[in-house]
């Protein structure tokens, strides 16, 4: 399972091309990394720095005082700020759980059995990675609609639970557990979902954090969508939303906000990063 | 292995013995009790999948065929929706030639730098390796991050381009970046491939180091001079699976861009210069509530998707054969 450690080799490797590729690494990485930097350090920008012509992109006296204002503003929300930050966390907290054990119960069984329907099922699975959700989001309106879901929690949690492509990544990462570990396990005679549970789910915590990181890209960012209109279940995406929109007086505070937004799922990513790579080197298409 | 298709397995079934139609049964409920503890695995996942997403597509083509407001009851129109679409919708058509746009350039492009940034990255030794990974992929999980080119591109002279152009006097008066369908395209174009560093990007890291090293000595031996031979004749071949996810991966993103479009160039875009299929079926079916149409704009771009995924797989899989 572990990946094959790293050896240095210097074969087929000239320092000339070496230069020269790592400075278009260079230049490109700059041109990745330019708008984040350019909005940390927007952050910390008094206003009289944030409209300084031409702007700057670092920031000279650097100061808390978006993040105060930003304080100021969530004071006077509507609803309890708090509120929002429940509604996201609890939204990407439920969301996330619930699909990394669904999608991992389901993967179990495609990626270490065979038996009658496991091929057609699989092959829905990759067939629905070929589609983005735009495609379903009017008729999961109607569906919302009639099961009365809509403007509730549910709409935008239930359905993250069966994502497509966390099964696939789970699945391909679980063919890689030796066979003789299940079968050595059912001749002690464990039952399938004690092999699952006890053997299977420890050995693919990589897997876990990978998934973790995918679903938290779509729901620490939901905005609730068309699913979500009351203003005590709309999110801190959402209303961080509302805060950028209060205009160009505003452009500070919408920088603050945006590092707060973005800093969980990067810190997430800078904790998790060997497990995910991991996971993704099992993500190929065999047939 | 290689050359089987994923419609030929969806057509394969396990083998029902020499038995006639009463044993097969036999047979078949026999498995289904051998393997009823995998069923109870597999049915809360498969419930939801089935509900949320393969429905939806059902629904979706259905509906296509149907005129539906949410209001009435739907009633039947044939082909009406689609001949509209093709024919008599310019604005379908302008989304379409711009989706097209988007996704020829963003796709590939995309797809290369995920490539081309990985496999410069693994060079690299492993802890600026990491931070490397984390500059190129942390774009795509930054969530609506991406306002911040709206500020770059701001139309006024505070906008960091306008700024920049006219301070080293290349132009003389601010450009209206966002609202000039000239310009449009192609600041979403940047954007778009600023995110697009994502998933598949992670999976060519992955699959990069997963390469068996001792090809690459094996290969020096045979007569592999240089690291574009390597590339070409060892890394490449290796790693088929994950440059076919990606291959799914990207291009099925190329196809769904709106929501950059939506938040830089708004909603809608002047003179539609940003208008996508998707942002298309966003008018029709959030705020005309036209559901039979909605649901053809949907199904073409099920469709759409679907097709070149399948075609470019098939030419993926051709490669090096």
């Amino acid at each position: 399972m572990k990946l094959a450690i790293r050896l240095k080799r210097r074969v087929n490797r000239s320092w000339q091309v070496d230069l020269m590729l790592f400075l278009v690494l260079g230049v490109f990485g700059a041109f990745m990394a330019v708008p984040l930097i350019y909005v940390i350090n927007n952050a910390f920008k008094p206003l009289d720095e944030l409209f300084i012509f031409p702007p700057t992109l670092f920031v000279r006296n650097a100061t808390l005082e978006n993040f105060a204002d930003l304080f100021q503003v969530m004071k006077n929300s509507w609803v309890p700020f708090s509120r929002y930050i429940f509604n996201t966390v609890f939204i990407t907290a439920a969301g996330t759980a619930g699909h990394i054990l669904l999608a991992s119960a389901a993967a179990y069984p495609l990626a270490k059995h065979k038996f009658r329907g496991h091929k057609l099922l699989f092959t829905v699975i990759v067939l629905s990675l070929m589609f983005s959700p735009h495609v379903t989001a009017i008729p999961n309106y109607m569906i919302m609609s009639t099961i009365g879901w809509i403007d509730s929690y549910q709409a935008v949690i239930i359905p993250a639970f069966a994502y497509p492509l966390g099964l696939y990544l789970m699945k391909q990462f679980m063919e890689q557990i030796p066979d003789a570990l299940v079968e050595a396990a059912k001749i002690d005679g464990a039952s399938e979902y004690r092999i699952f549970w006890q053997i299977v789910m420890p050995l693919v915590k990589p897997a876990w954090l990978t998934l973790l990181i995918l679903m938290m890209q779509m729901l620490w960012g939901t905005d609730g969508g068309s699913f979500i209109y009351s203003e005590q279940l709309k999110t801190m995406h959402y209303a961080m939303g509302q805060i950028i929109q209060g205009g160009i007086a505003r452009a500070g505070v919408g920088a603050a906000v945006a590092v707060i937004m973005m800093s969980v799922p990067i810190v997430t990513f800078v904790l998790s990063q060997s497990n995910v790579i991991q996971t993704m080197a099992s993500s190929g298409m065999k047939d | 292995m290689q050359k089987t298709k994923i419609a030929a397995e969806v057509m394969m079934q396990p083998k029902g013995g020499p038995a006639g139609l009463q044993g097969k049964w036999e047979l078949f409920v026999k498995d289904m009790k051998r393997d009823k503890n995998l069923y109870v695995l597999l049915a809360p996942y498969m419930l939801l999948f089935l509900l949320f997403t393969v429905l939806p597509v059902i629904i979706s083509i259905f509906f296509s065929f149907t005129y539906f407001n949410m209001l009435e009851f739907p009633t039947w129109v044939g082909w009406d929706n689609y001949a509209k679409l093709l024919w008599n919708d310019d604005v379908f058509l302008i989304g379409l030639k711009n989706t097209l746009i988007f996704a020829v350039i963003t796709g590939p492009v995309s797809y290369i730098a995920c490539f081309v940034f990985a496999w410069l990255i693994n060079e690299l030794n492993p802890k600026v390796r990491a931070f490397m990974t984390l500059v190129f992929f942390a774009p795509s999980i930054s969530g609506n991050v991406f306002f911040i080119w709206q500020i770059i591109f701001s139309s006024d002279s505070y906008g960091i381009m306008n700024g920049f152009l006219m301070k080293i006097g290349i132009i003389y008066e601010p450009i209206q970046w966002l609202q000039d369908p000239q310009y449009m395209m192609a600041i979403i174009i940047v954007v778009q491939l600023w995110l697009s560093l994502g998933t598949s990007f992670l999976a060519f890291i992955a699959g990069l180091q997963t390469v068996d090293r001792t090809l690459y000595e094996a290969g020096a031996v045979d007569g592999v001079r240089n690291r574009w031979q390597e590339l070409w004749f060892i890394t490449l071949p290796s790693m088929r699976p994950q440059l076919m996810f990606g291959a799914v991966i990207q291009i099925t993103s190329s196809l769904a861009v709106a929501d950059v479009a939506m938040a830089l160039a708004g909603f809608p875009s002047v003179q539609y210069g940003a208008h996508t299929i998707v942002t298309h079926l966003v008018d029709y079916g959030t705020i005309r509530f036209e559901m039979g149409y909605a649901s053809a704009i949907a199904t073409v771009l099920f469709v759409l998707m679907l097709g070149s995924n399948l075609i470019v797989q098939k030419l993926l899989k051709r490669v090096g054969e």
